[in-house]
């Protein structure tokens, strides 16, 4: 049985067709990635599957059960970390986490599983603090924590290190990593491609409410096979037959992708003919994140470069 | 001796007790820990209005035989109170969780519509009367106040803060905005309470205004509360009784239909 069946889903508000039929299904255990620019549809999506929104029509299950008409063990089954950072300024850390296990029914008897995650998102020592008093990177895991009270089977975690620093962002992952091995199916939305690259097994690239790309995360990179020519080349105009070989272009360095080796002479030639001169040079392999501007385009490209 | 199925129902029973259990525990901390802004503070401004009226108005107004006018003032003061900290503490809990978004760690669990509503239901129940008994204690200082038939007062105080909790639900529910909320109160909530005769007995008005006093649900709540204290009011307590709960069962239906389509709530 998938963790996650999602069949048909249209949602429209008013006259915007936000989510223009979506069919994935993910496995259990899996750690899968939804990306998309803003505005894609991924957060309607994952509201739809949390029943916070309901579709116009298609059906989401959470391991067989429908998350409208079985909405009870649905949730049970399902824990959601919300994108936009909100708490309960009543109460502290260990309360909230108390209060969210026991809507799940979860008493004492979880208090065991409440300290595990309060230790494992290095928020032990601030278990009595209240909310209000956290900063911003503590209340994300306080945030996470809340989803993971229940102990629930399958996590979704919708752009889960949004504004979240470095090291932070570090400890996250190894404790969702941790989640991931003991069998919790991963679902995250994430704007940092690196991060959907190295965590992620399967992929799913959205666009404009429907799903553009669904594979492996080797098998997406594989297709896209290409090098990365990066250039520094100053303030400079580009003799035209090297133009459309530009991937990116920012504060004078260059991006090319190339389809093999035999291009770099190609592109440099021509830069000698113009007379420009290379101040750096640097060669990669492509990532994901050219996987995700060459589907998902200009739109993309704008929201992949304003969070990096 | 009960076989494990019977036990394992009751296990079943008491875990699906305990999500709805949960909610209301943290509806009652919520106002509890703020208890001086949320109890102590209605206390006092229902005092200030017995010190006030009871002083201006004591030797001027007699509104039943033989019942002074501060022993007279004290049990509309304390329904008053235990309305409008009813329809507060749903209301103001709603408001709150919806603005600052934490609504949303409650819209992801498995508790159904109608436990949300008793959970916010019983909270504000619970809120009006401690405010009420806390006002009667310390009116019990300055006057002695007779009791005719406490299941009157019981019964009152019950429905009528299950009435204005549920009203507190929808306006909750309703408003996106504290300007909103506000408004609910400040034109809706105050206006039918001071018009509801809980400083004066609608006898004493024109025949106009006694007929519109009559529309308002506030009065016979009123009415019937101070009946538990006298055994005499201006209607007949079994028909405000009536008047009451059929109220209460409106809006509770209202309040249901609302919770169960998400209205504002899931979209």
């Amino acid at each position: 049985m998938p963790a996650i069946k999602i069949n048909g889903v249209h949602k429209h508000f008013g006259a915007l067709h936000a989510l223009r039929g979506i069919d994935l299904t993910i496995e259990q255990g899996e750690f899968f990635a939804l990306l998309g620019p803003n505005g894609a549809g991924k957060s309607t999506l994952i509201n739809i599957l949390a029943g916070l929104i309901s579709p116009s029509a298609g059906e989401i299950s959470v391991m067989g059960f429908d998350v409208q008409k079985q909405y009870q063990q649905a949730r049970q089954l399902l824990g959601v970390v919300p994108q936009e950072l909100v708490f309960d300024p009543f109460f502290n850390v260990r309360e909230m986490l108390r209060f969210q296990a026991g809507y799940f029914g979860r008493g004492r008897e979880n208090d065991a599983w409440v300290d595990e995650i309060l230790e494992g998102l290095g928020l032990a020592d601030k278990a009595k603090a209240n909310m209000r008093s956290l900063s911003g990177g503590m209340k994300r895991r306080a945030l996470i924590a809340q989803a993971l009270a229940h102990k629930p089977p399958v996590v979704v975690l919708d752009e889960p290190t949004a504004g979240v620093d470095v090291e932070l962002r570090q400890m996250l992952w190894e404790f969702i990593k941790k989640l991931n091995r003991e069998g919790h199916t991963i679902i995250l939305t994430t704007h940092y491609l690196e991060e959907a690259e190295t965590l992620c097994n399967r992929v799913a690239m959205m666009k404009q409410g429907q799903v553009v790309a669904l594979d492996t995360t080797s098998s997406l990179l594989n297709k896209f096979s290409g090098k990365h020519l990066r250039l520094t080349l100053g303030n400079v105009s580009l003799p035209s037959g090297i133009e459309q070989l530009v991937r990116h272009a920012e504060n004078g360095i260059y991006t090319f992708a190339l389809d093999d080796m035999a291009q770099i002479e190609f592109v440099l030639s021509a830069l000698r003919t113009a007379d420009i001169k290379v101040l750096d040079m640097q060669l990669n392999e492509a990532d994901l994140e050219d996987v995700f501007l060459s589907l998902v385009g200009e739109s993309g490209k704008d929201a992949v470069r304003s969070v990096s | 001796m009960m076989n494990d199925a019977g036990i394992n129902s009751i296990a079943r029973f008491a875990t699906a007790l305990r999500g709805p259990w949960t909610l209301l525990k943290k509806e009652l901390l919520r106002f509890w820990r703020v208890a001086f802004q949320t109890v102590a503070a209605p206390v006092i401004t229902a005092l200030l209005y017995l010190l006030i009226f009871s002083h201006v108005l004591e030797s001027h107004v007699q509104v039943y035989d033989g019942v002074p006018y501060t022993a007279f003032l004290i049990p509309g003061l304390i329904m008053m109170s235990v309305l409008q900290n009813a329809f507060a503490n749903s209301s103001s809990s709603l408001i709150q969780s919806k603005v600052m978004g934490n609504i949303v760690f409650i819209l992801l669990t498995p508790l159904t519509h109608v436990q949300f509503f008793l959970a916010f239901l019983i909270a504000a129940i619970i809120r009006g009367l401690v405010v009420g008994v806390c006002i009667y204690l310390v009116a019990m200082w300055f006057i002695d106040i007779s009791i005719a038939n406490l299941w009157w007062i019981i019964a009152f105080a019950l429905l009528g803060s299950a009435l204005l909790g549920t009203f507190g639900i929808i306006a909750g529910i309703w408003a996106d905005r504290f300007d909103q909320m506000a408004a609910f109160q400040n034109f809706i909530i105050m206006p039918l309470t001071f018009l509801s005769g809980v400083f004066y007995s609608i006898h004493s008005l024109p025949p106009f205004w006694q007929k519109v006093s009559q529309l308002n649900p506030f009065f016979y709540m009123i009415d019937g509360f101070r009946y538990g204290f006298f055994g005499a009011g201006d209607v007949d307590p079994m028909f405000s009784l009536r008047v009451v709960g059929g109220a209460f069962l409106v809006l509770a239906l209202i309040t249901l239909k609302m919770l169960k389509s998400g209205y504002k709530l899931r979209s």
